[in-house]
């Protein structure tokens, strides 16, 4: 704790500090946002890259792509037309071991089976593991801590640093992996042995190998970022920073650390068991060895559903923050927000099963899970109607920030409630592994933690970089992409209901499935749409942070602290170490002039305005 | 079987309706809760929109009894759900007592089926209506899952162990028949297809096949290629427990326990014999793993069920 009572009581002077240490290895926490920012940013573009192709397939499976494909002319009469057929001839004359990489994953640009499953693989583990934790965790997490509790850093600067670098090793060693012979790992993000376990189900080698050590490694970065938060949180607050006066966001992320700390561990030790049986011939999970292939099942799910809900808490909390500044109000309810914060995380320890009904498990056991699953809905129905009775009787401002607040608390309002049908087991033995899994999935992955981090960024835009965030482009990004999610995920819900499975390279093999071409096809287009939009907000952040307008310190006219900072802050945060007198969301408060009250205002309320402080 | 445009799989078997009933009470109250919900989120939009920078919002404080109001109501209806959902869930592990007994065997990329009957058959399972049918699972390999959609029913093959499912039929016609669980590269072409017959017709289509013989007298001869009639017989100084009338009934291990003969304790017993000893004899029995495969397992299991005291 030395370290931390050091950073704690010495304003930090680093004026000159070289190149390297300023961006590359720095330890100052607002730095190592940034990174992680990027890092999720760039690995964004790459997961999203993987389902364009995916998507393709589905609307138009086995046809060659466009751009790279073979040409009709070629396909019919074998003459080359193109460049592309020439290329794919010259490709085709070699013997296979030499050709291209393209060419063993794509031949003639149709994609194979094989390349198909490593892109759900890929694209689900890159989105949950390298998009939404660094962004949410890593860089929000890194960001807000210290700036909105009013301290000057992270508790343990060099091991934030070290989070971060141990996260890129992870990166690096998961793009490696497609490129190894063999291919990818395939065996979708849940890994389920003994399809993962043994190299000849599946005919991947190295590629499933890598990608165990990418999460070991991924999951150390975790770790030594919850270690810090939650020293962070719990000892480092400003004077009068009382945990009742944490801003929403806050708890959520201590929550959010807190659940990291004890689920990692689980799935680390999976892997490692799961390495284990790969390379050295071990049987945890192998039946004709005597192990068990549910065993895997259980450790991933026990650690798979707080994962679920580290990728959403803090949005939960992010969106409390925005609906209650922009709706210029106290937010409604601050304690049952974080008693249903703490309730959500509680049971989320005991639900895992409820990936599990049909494996053949007890239904005295399943009930359990059951029940436990559906009385998780009430604190996120709590959540739910505390944001609208924040915005009932607001002074409501639709910035872009709130606009994907407000996408956010309606997304999930949909994918919650569609858990509740797979929460009821005998409708999940019907939808479960169908497309109705991949609509809830996105409903709340995207809708809910990806619209958050659109409301995160754009928010906390002008305090990270000192610069507005171009608000016009942004509100075309977020109409857009709120147009093109839903026409993305929701006919996934038909689809699904209709007995479309989930991780199938081709629909059309199957009669039944025969009918929905036009709607994966429309599906399709609107993912694509998606997708460029992204592009918009790729392009306006990193435009404005160049040449937006200069921010003032306080923009929104926010009340906690990290608006009371220089903009951007500097290292150390803060000339002086604030004193907190108030709750964070003190807006119209009354016997107040003006309509915010920051919490480190010394000014005295009429009433109690909040009726709870 | 192409119906036109279809928003569900038909609805095939006595347990789909019910199925289906829930559904449409989930859609109902989730159709409420979202038109409510969006409706207030529109509303609040408009009415409370910023008009000027001086407006002064109404301060309205956390109201003890909202917060009650609004988690007893959900609460509650998740109970009706959960009591439900939990009786239907039951139902469908609970097979009548006079199911048939078919046994699938999943393996990369193919379903095996065998009748009671002894036909087999490859990716395709041919019924009678009207008759609860229980299906006994194994998988040679990876983790498969049988999916029948217009069923309602899904259910993982697990390596290392016996799942089963039922269902009755209710409407004859042909049906697809699915691998729901992702199995690998082709796991997009494991798929098959359900006749459902008129029982009439599926005595014509049983006596019409190739003249098969039943499962338990296959597996009858598999006992003997293997010799376990060598120390299974039914004397007193045999060298191994007799296997006559011991399927559902407990039996004594050495270490004390009592177990229950059941698909899975036969399958323990062969593969891995010394896993559990039966009081009163010695370890010999040798293992056969690697000389008998999970359909074999199944006809030996069948034979041995057949086995019952005169
Ligand atoms: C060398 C003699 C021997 C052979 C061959 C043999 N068994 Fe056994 N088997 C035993 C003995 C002894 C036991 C009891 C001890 C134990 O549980 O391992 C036993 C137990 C069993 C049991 C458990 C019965 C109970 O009441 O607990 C089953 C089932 C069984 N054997 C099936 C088979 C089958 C099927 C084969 C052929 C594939 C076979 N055995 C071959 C000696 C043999
Ligand atoms: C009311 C709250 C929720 C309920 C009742 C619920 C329920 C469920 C259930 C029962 C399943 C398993 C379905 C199946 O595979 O058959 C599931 C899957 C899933 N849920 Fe939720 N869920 C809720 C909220 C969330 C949230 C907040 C997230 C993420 C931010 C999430 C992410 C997922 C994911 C990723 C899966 C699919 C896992 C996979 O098979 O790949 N869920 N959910
Ligand atoms: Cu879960
Ligand atoms: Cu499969």
């Amino acid at each position: 704790m030395s370290e931390a009572a050091a950073v704690k009581d010495t304003p930090i002077e680093h004026a000159h500090q070289g190149f390297l240490k300023t961006y590359i290895f720095s330890t100052d926490h607002k730095m190592i946002a940034k990174q992680f920012l990027l890092l999720g940013l760039v690995m964004l573009m790459l997961g999203g890259g993987l389902v364009m192709l995916l998507r393709w397939q589905l609307a138009y499976p086995d046809k060659p792509l466009p751009l790279i494909g073979i040409s009709e002319t070629y396909m019919e009469t074998g003459e080359t037309e193109t460049a592309m057929d020439r290329y794919w001839d010259e490709q085709f004359s070699k013997p296979e071991k030499e050709q291209s990489w393209i060419a063993t994953r794509m031949p003639a640009g149709v994609i194979s089976p094989n390349f198909y499953n490593t892109l759900f693989t890929m694209h689900a583990t890159i989105m949950i593991f390298f998009v939404v934790m660094p962004i949410l965790v890593g860089c929000f997490g890194n960001f807000l801590i210290p700036l909105m509790i009013g301290t000057r850093d992270m508790a343990f600067p060099v091991l934030n640093m070290l989070s971060f670098w141990v996260a890129v090793v992870s990166g690096v060693i998961i793009l490696i992996g497609f490129f190894v012979p063999g291919g990818h790992a395939a065996t979708g993000w849940t890994a389920y042995p003994p399809l993962s376990a043994d190299p000849t189900w599946t005919g991947v080698d190295w590629g499933q190998n890598l990608w165990c050590f990418s999460l070991i490694f991924l999951g150390i970065s975790s770790m030594m970022g919850s270690i810090n938060y939650i020293t962070t949180i719990i000892n480092m607050r400003a004077p009068g920073m009382t945990f009742m006066r944490l801003p929403l966001t806050i708890w959520s992320l201590f929550i959010v650390a807190i659940l990291l700390l004890l689920a990692l561990p689980v799935l680390t030790s999976a892997l490692a068991m799961l390495l284990f049986d790969r390379m050295a011939g071990t049987s945890f999970f192998n039946a004709s060895g005597g192990g068990d292939p549910l065993l895997w099942q259980h450790l991933f799910w026990f650690f798979g559903h707080p994962e679920v809900y580290v990728l959403i808490l803090p949005a939960m909390g992010i969106g409390s923050e925005i609906l209650s500044v922009f709706s210029r109000k106290p937010i409604f309810g601050y304690h049952a927000m974080v008693y249903a914060m703490v309730s959500i995380a509680g049971l989320g320890w005991i639900v895992w099963g409820h990936h599990m009904f049909q494996s053949g498990m007890n239904p005295a056991l399943g009930t359990t899970f059951m029940i436990s699953t559906m009385v998780i809905a009430v604190p996120s129905a709590i959540k739910t109607f505390n944001w609208l009775g924040t915005l009932w009787g607001g002074n409501i401002q639709f910035t872009v920030p709130m606009l994907n607040a407000l996408a956010f608390v309606s997304m999930f309002v949909i994918g919650g409630l569609s858990g509740i049908y797979m929460a009821s087991t005998p409708v999940d033995i019907f939808i479960h592994d169908t497309y109705y899994i991949v609509a809830h999935i996105h409903y709340v992955v995207f809708g809910g933690s990806l619209f958050g981090i659109f409301a995160a960024i754009t928010f906390w835009f002008p305090k990270m970089f000192g610069r507005m965030l171009g608000s016009k482009l942004g509100k075309i990004h977020f109409w857009i992409t709120f147009a093109a999610f839903n026409c993305t995920f929701f006919p996934m819900h038909i689809l699904g209901v209709g007995g479309h499975m989930r991780r199938i390279a081709n629909p059309l093999q199957y009669e039944f499935l025969q009918q929905f071409e036009g709607l994966n096809i429309f599906i399709t287009m609107s993912a694509f749409t998606l997708g460029m939009a992204q592009l918009i907000f790729i392009f306006n952040v990193f435009y404005s942070m160049f040449k937006g307008k200069k921010a003032e310190d306080n923009p929104w006219k926010a009340n906690t602290v990290e608006w009371t900072a220089a903009t951007p802050p500097p290292h150390g945060n803060f000339a002086e170490i604030p004193t907190i007198y108030h709750g964070p969301y003190e807006y119209n408060a009354p016997g107040i002039d003006e309509d915010y009250l920051p919490q480190t205002s010394q000014a005295t309320i009429a009433t109690d305005g909040n009726g709870k402080q | 079987m192409n119906k036109g445009f279809q928003l569900f799989p038909e609805q095939a078997s006595t347990l789909a309706a019910q199925v289906d009933y829930l559904y449409f009470f989930l859609i109902a109250v989730s159709l409420f809760f979202s038109v409510l919900i969006f409706f207030l989120i529109y509303v609040f939009a408009v009415r409370y929109r910023r008009k000027s920078e001086q407006e002064v919002p109404e301060q309205i404080p956390g109201l003890l009894k909202l917060e009650i109001l609004w988690s007893v109501i959900p609460f509650l209806l998740c109970m009706v759900v959960f009591v439900w959902g939990a009786t239907l869930y039951f139902d469908t592990y609970s097979p009548p007592k006079d199911a048939l007994e078919y046994y699938v065997v999943g393996k990369q990329w193919m379903w095996h089926i065998q009748h009671p009957t002894g036909q087999r058959e490859i990716n395709e399972l041919h019924v009678p209506t009207g008759q609860p049918i229980k299906l006994t699972m194994a998988t040679e390999d990876v983790i498969h899952s049988f999916y029948i959609p217009a069923f309602r029913v899904k259910r993982d093959v697990v390596p290392g162990r016996y799942t089963s499912m039922w269902f009755e039929a209710t409407k004859p016609g042909e049906y697809h028949l699915f691998c729901a669980e992702y199995c690998g590269t082709k796991h997009s072409q494991m798929r098959g297809r359900v006749v459902v017959m008129e029982p009439a017709d599926y005595q014509n289509w049983l006596s019409g096949g190739v003249a098969n013989e039943p499962l338990e007298v296959i597996g009858e001869k598999k006992f003997r290629q293997l010799a376990c009639h060598t120390c299974h017989v039914d004397k007193p100084d045999a060298r191994g427990p007799s296997l006559v009338g011991v399927f559902g009934e407990p039996v004594r291990l050495q270490n004390g326990q009592t177990v229950t003969v059941d698909e899975t304790y036969i399958r323990e017993s062969i593969l891995n014999p010394n896993a559990k000893i039966a009081a009163g004899y010695r370890p010999v029995m040798p293992t056969f793993k690697g000389q008998i495969d999970e359909v074999g397992l199944l006809q030996i299991t069948a034979y041995i069920k057949s086995l019952t005291k005169e």
